[in-house]
């Protein structure tokens, strides 16, 4: 054996491997994760685990997959493994075209009009397909941007960006700062202010991209808006890429505008755009609730962009059985329309059960109208207006109070002591015990800061969820003892990450 | 300043190769048994479209894997929400169990160091971007399959450097081969970081000899570098020698306690073996932790549909039926393998002596006009459109000698490959007639009293072949 052996065979992994392989940019280090690994080791279930941490750090939309499956059951013909759609079977699993099934591109070009009011038509030829949102974002970096340049985005923004967009492509990401001064709206200011700051460090930026309605906001960007993005993006000559994977989470007015509304606009075309610059995210895993379907979409009205995106997505195509299965249910449009009535009800009363309880406690949130999460405002209960004390304040909501709500800093946000806690992948019970344990957590932490000592313990130990605020009693080691190589317990479906 | 990325502007997705065209040609004008009889016959897409009925019975037989149900119950909540890297765990249990069955169950896998994938395609690239960085280089055996200069090499900015193989020896990989490539990367400033092989081998259909994987991990363990094996096509050896794995090697050869046991990866995939392409179910098997972990991670960008993972945990876990398909698809690809092979040689066409996979490697290099790529090409055209065979080209294979040619037998019916088989006897023989009408003009010339019946005789051939040409 003559390979050189030097003493630290992690270090000879080091040089085997790539540097992709062994460095930390897929930020899966981040304190995001670590509140998933805490539920994992302990996870709340009802009968169970009912002292278990609480999963509110996943954007799931549970609420409405009844609905789907009960068409799935009515409908078996869209199956291609059912007695009634076996004649399918063959056709269907051989093709691996990646332009994808007629019947299926056709049918997502219907549907993202559908879930645009309709005042947008989509064509099935620009529709591509990508293993999810996060191939579909990675894939449009892949098209847009060079290792080394620079995409602009709007911070707070979804903590998975930091890999998605930056970890194979080798592109950097600048925040543009909103804060809470003006609800985090995006100003042309300081879209400007970023661009010139990344001239001034001769930093090539190629786009900026934001999600729309936004993760964590949960807040839609107003017309005015994103004409000045569109007019300020053409004029630079840079790409807009609008993440629209939220549109049918709206439940509130103001409707759902698209960049693709924008776009064909009479005013903005006179002030010309460049089409080619823009590009639309989607998927069905928020709206529709089928994460696990993985279907990606990149829909660009760039057509080298289109046949670029069409050639990577050989690395993440939709499985034909799902399209199929999805080319039958999107189509049937009686469905699509009452599911997303419905589901947009759901979603509705459950942000408003969540947001009034927070209410009734002294927690404001981020007014919003959007998305599966509330953004909540919790800077009143830091000790001090840092990061640290958020970090602090978190640890003790995890551990102690057994929720995963996630930390602002995780996704950027420019101010500390906010956090995104999800409301739509728990059903109803576990929203109150969440709710009751909230409640208890703040009713502590006033009498902790009123007098310096903690009254109502004789309530406490009543009650059975053994809630405890003694500083530091929450385990570190548990926490670091969970790096992402090591196994997450296994369960019959292991739970599912985002 | 430029709008797009190089990788949008570059052609290293390899499309434009004619591996490509003959697609495009072929999907221009399609044989159909009816309403195209003189299209082209698709002869350049390994699929094996032979053993659909035996998954079709499963599925009538168990209608709960079919219907999001287990045990009655529906599970299809669980499944819609199931976005997990790690992948379903009884799928990925399943799958080992079945790379063991496909090896003879001579090694057994972990589940927990398999890494799920949307197609061999996406485990391909992301082993790459895991032990590559970009300008390295990873050396392959030629000929090799068309879509590695797209999976490899385009968004990783790897490098492939060919291992030069030589009909003289049945295109067998040998030491100085591995030894030439090495240095030709050193000469081209490439780090080289691994050897990528297929085995069983597309194009050439061959399975890697005991020999040659004893050949590579000694070489890969002299470099210190990786060696990929892609089995995608391990279950498809319808002929002996059996199928030999480079983890059975690994094991009988001692390596399990050295570093090289860390550097063999291999990856598989559902859609040759069980004839599933459009499901994307591909696999990274590694014994890196490091690589198991980054390879999850990269996954998120092409995982499995759950729906699929769990249809095929529950066909795959099935152990009557696995045993079952595996033995009749075996025997029916032998016998489609026959049935070409005969009908070449009946043109007077050899193939590469072959035991697996979907496809010959068919030597036709009596057929060129000169021992030339430019002669491959212009004999591919006329195969592609005057014959009416999409077949694949050896220099899109990167093959160093012209005239081989690959052609795929498991994706048509068999009345179709008998019309293909004609159509290539009929194409020889107007070759060899013209090239005969040449010299009998110059004997007619000569011997006029004897070369009346001959006269006619051939007379009638050439007319019966002119009567053919107009057709097409």
């Amino acid at each position: 054996m003559g390979s050189e052996t030097s003493g630290n065979s992690n270090n000879k992994s080091v040089v085997v491997l790539s540097k992709l392989a062994t460095n930390e940019q897929h930020g899966e280090n981040s304190p995001y994760f670590d509140g998933w690994k805490a539920y994992d080791n302990d996870s709340f279930h009802l009968v169970n685990n009912p002292n278990g941490v609480i999963q509110m750090g996943l954007a799931e939309n549970q609420l409405s997959v009844d609905l789907v499956e009960e068409w799935i059951m009515r409908n078996p013909n869209a199956s291609i493994c059912t007695n009634e759609g076996i004649e399918s079977f063959r056709r269907i699993v051989n093709f691996q075209d990646y332009h994808g099934l007629p019947e299926f591109t056709t049918a997502i070009a219907k549907y993202l009009g559908k879930t645009r009011q309709g005042k947008v038509k989509f064509d099935p030829k620009r529709v591509v397909m990508a293993g999810g949102a996060t191939g579909a974002n990675e894939t449009l970096i892949f098209c847009l941007a060079d290792p080394g340049d620079a995409f602009l985005v709007p911070s707070p923004y979804y903590p998975g960006f930091n890999r998605d967009l930056r970890w194979r492509t080798g592109i950097q990401l600048l925040p543009i700062s909103c804060t809470s001064s003006n609800n985090f709206k995006i100003t042309i200011e300081a879209v400007q202010e970023a661009y010139q700051n990344a001239q001034q460090a001769n930093i090539n930026v190629k786009g900026l991209i934001l999600t729309n309605p936004s993760n964590p906001l949960g807040t839609m960007l107003d017309r005015d808006t994103l004409k000045k993005l569109l007019t300020f993006t053409s004029q630079h000559n840079i790409h807009l890429v609008c993440d629209e994977i939220y549109a049918a989470t709206v439940f509130d007015a103001p409707q759902f505008i698209s960049i693709a509304e924008i776009i064909d606009d009479d005013e903005i075309r006179n002030h010309c755009i460049n089409k080619d610059l823009v590009h639309i995210v989607s998927s069905l895993s928020k709206d529709m609730g089928f994460p696990g379907f993985r279907v990606g979409i990149v829909y660009s009205f760039n057509d080298d962009v289109v046949n670029c995106a069409r050639k990577m997505s050989s690395f993440g195509l939709v499985s034909t059985q799902t399209q199929h299965l999805l080319a039958s249910m999107l189509s049937d449009g009686e469905f699509v329309e009452e599911f997303l009535i419905e589901s947009v009800k759901r979603l509705r009363k459950r942000h408003e059960k969540f947001t009034n309880g927070l209410e009734e406690v002294g927690i404001k949130c981020l007014k919003g109208n959007a998305g599966l999460y509330c953004w909540m405002d919790l800077r009143p209960m830091l000790k001090e207006p840092t990061f640290d004390a958020e970090m602090s304040l978190w640890k003790l909501i995890i551990n102690d109070v057994k929720l995963n709500v996630s930390p602002g800093s995780s996704f950027n946000c420019p101010e500390a002591g906010w956090f995104r806690v999800c409301f739509a992948n728990i059903d109803d019970q576990t929203v109150e015990i969440a709710l009751a344990r909230i409640r208890m957590f703040v009713d502590a932490n006033n009498n902790v800061n009123e007098n310096g000592v903690v009254k109502n313990k004789q309530q406490w130990k009543k009650n059975k969820l053994r809630l405890n605020f003694s500083n530091g009693k929450y385990d570190e080691n548990a926490m670091n003892m969970m790096s992402p190589n090591s196994p997450i317990p296994i369960s019959p479906l292991v739970r599912a990450r985002n | 300043m430029k709008m797009l990325s190089e990788k949008a502007t570059c052609n290293s997705h390899g499309q434009d190769s004619s591996y490509f065209l003959g697609w495009q040609e072929y999907e221009k004008n399609p044989y159909d048994e009816i309403q195209n009889p003189k299209g082209i016959i698709q002869m350049g897409l390994a699929e094996n479209q032979l053993s659909f009925d035996l998954l079709e019975s499963w599925l009538a037989q168990n209608p709960d894997a079919a219907g999001f149900k287990r045990n009655g119950e529906s599970i299809f909540r669980e499944l819609a929400l199931f976005q997990d890297y790690h992948g379903l765990p009884a799928f990925k249990n399943a799958m080992t169990k079945f790379m063991s069955e496909i090896r003879g169950n001579k090694v057994s896998f972990d589940s927990n160091k398999l890494v799920l994938t949307a197609g061999a395609t996406s485990a391909n690239e992301t082993l790459m971007f895991c032990l590559a960085d970009q300008g390295d280089a990873f050396l392959l055996p030629t000929p090799y399959y068309p879509g590695f200069d797209r999976d490899l090499k385009w968004r990783t900015g790897a490098e492939i450097v060919p291992i030069h193989c030589e009909s003289s020896n049945g295109f067998r990989i040998t030491k100085s081969a591995l030894e030439e490539a090495y240095l030709d990367a050193k000469k081209r400033n490439l780090r080289v970081k691994g050897v990528l092989v297929t085995n069983p081998s597309n194009p050439l259909g061959t399975t890697l000899s005991r020999k040659e994987l004893e050949l590579l991990l000694t070489f890969v363990d002299a470099k210190g570098i990786h060696l990929i094996s892609d089995e995608i096509y391990s279950g498809t050896v319808f002929n002996s020698p059996n199928f030999v794995s480079v983890m059975e090697v690994l094991i009988e050869k001692n390596y399990m306690k050295t570093d090289v046991w860390e550097r063999v990866h291999i990856v598989y995939s559902l859609s040759k073996d069980l004839g599933l392409p459009g499901f994307r179910i591909g696999a990274i098997y590694s014994n890196d932790e490091m690589v198991v972990s980054a390879a999850t991670k990269m996954s998120s960008f092409g995982l499995v549909s759950s729906q699929t993972q769990y249809l095929l945990s529950c066909m795959l876990s099935d152990k009557k039926f696995t045993k079952k398909y595996l033995s009749e698809n075996q025997k029916r690809l032998k016998k489609r393998h026959a049935m070409i092979v005969k009908g070449l040689q009946n043109a007077g066409i050899n193939c590469l002596e072959s035991n697996a996979g979907l496809f010959c490697w068919v030597d036709m290099r009596h057929l060129l006009s000169s021992n030339t790529f430019d002669a491959e090409m212009d004999l591919w055209k006329k195969i592609v459109y005057d014959v009416g065979l999409n077949i694949s080209p050896g220099s899109s294979c990167h093959c160093s000698e012209p005239g081989w040619f690959r052609a795929c037998f498991a994706n048509m019916s068999e009345d179709t490959l008998n019309l293909a088989m004609r159509r290539i006897k009929d194409f020889v023989k107007s070759t060899a007639t013209n090239d005969i009408n040449e010299i009998s003009h110059q004997n007619q010339q000569q011997t006029n009293a004897n070369s009346k019946k001959k006269a006619f005789s051939k007379w009638v051939f050439r007319l019966s072949f002119n009567d053919r040409q107009r057709e097409r």
